[in-house]
């Protein structure tokens, strides 16, 4: 079992975005807004181009969560904002860096602060998670 | 605009949903994650963003103009195949900020009687 401390900064993961995980992605969850597959669409509706799903981006945060506490049944809590989208040119992988700060630690849970940045920009604010130690 | 009068209500979900273990094993495939005897934690998300969108929809937001703004998930029992879930949905908020209407509904899945995960959602309906 991990031992968590507070102030302990946890060590990064990467994940890969391009356009056929954001398809995966809406198959899997049922999100098929075409604003994150269809890039004329995306643009017609004044998007630089096409951009991922909030919720696959605070997915795979998850993920990283998951892995931190030992399994997904270990998450209590986790929120997040979407300040900025993920754009996904075509024929583009582009990098998803998660890495979260333990805030604090009681007696059976570790609260955790998450920091999500694509392009040296924060794509998630505010995210937040609880986990059961 | 939506109706001021909606703010507070709850819609009891009239339907309930399986889980079933191809649908934990293709959003876990889909995020990375190997683990699928229980669901990932935003898995919540793929049974409230239907019941969220057509309760707003119905109650007259435009989904085409929507932008998901934030996010909370409180998990109280770990969602697993096999589970019967209903899905409650209440309008915490309505207000209209420079023309947006921003909307927090708020989704709790509802196994037999018990609650096993709310779900926050901020929506921003553009101008």
């Amino acid at each position: 079992m991990t031992t968590f401390i507070a102030g302990q900064e946890l060590a990064p993961k990467v994940f890969t975005i391009n356009r056929a995980r954001l398809i995966q992605y809406a198959n899997a969850s049922g999100d098929q807004n075409p604003i994150h597959q269809n890039e004329e669409f995306a643009k017609s509706v004044g998007l630089e181009n096409v951009i991922a799903h909030g919720m696959f981006t605070m997915g795979l945060a998850g993920q990283y969560i998951s892995q931190i506490a030992g399994s997904s049944a270990k998450v209590r809590e986790f929120s997040a904002r979407f300040t900025k989208p993920v754009v996904v040119p075509a024929g583009i992988d582009v990098q998803l860096i998660v890495s979260a700060t333990v805030v604090d630690v009681d007696s059976d849970i570790a609260r955790l602060e998450i920091v999500a940045m694509c392009s040296e920009v924060k794509v998630l604010g505010m995210a937040k998670a609880v986990i059961s130690l | 605009m939506l109706n001021p009068d909606l703010v507070g209500r709850t819609f009891v979900g009239t339907t309930k949903t399986t889980i079933s273990p191809e649908s934990i094993a293709s959003f876990a495939d889909a995020l990375g994650e190997s683990e699928t005897t229980v669901a990932p934690p935003t898995f919540g998300i793929t049974i409230s963003l239907e019941q969220s969108q057509t309760l707003l929809q119905d109650s007259g937001l435009d989904w085409s103009r929507v932008v998901h703004g934030d996010q909370r998930f409180e998990i109280f029992t770990p969602l697993i195949a096999g589970m019967q879930v209903r899905c409650d949905c209440t309008i915490e908020s309505a207000r209209v900020v420079a023309g947006n209407e921003i909307v927090t509904v708020r989704a709790d899945l509802i196994i037999e009687t018990k609650k096993a995960v709310s779900t926050w959602s901020t929506l921003v309906f553009r101008a």
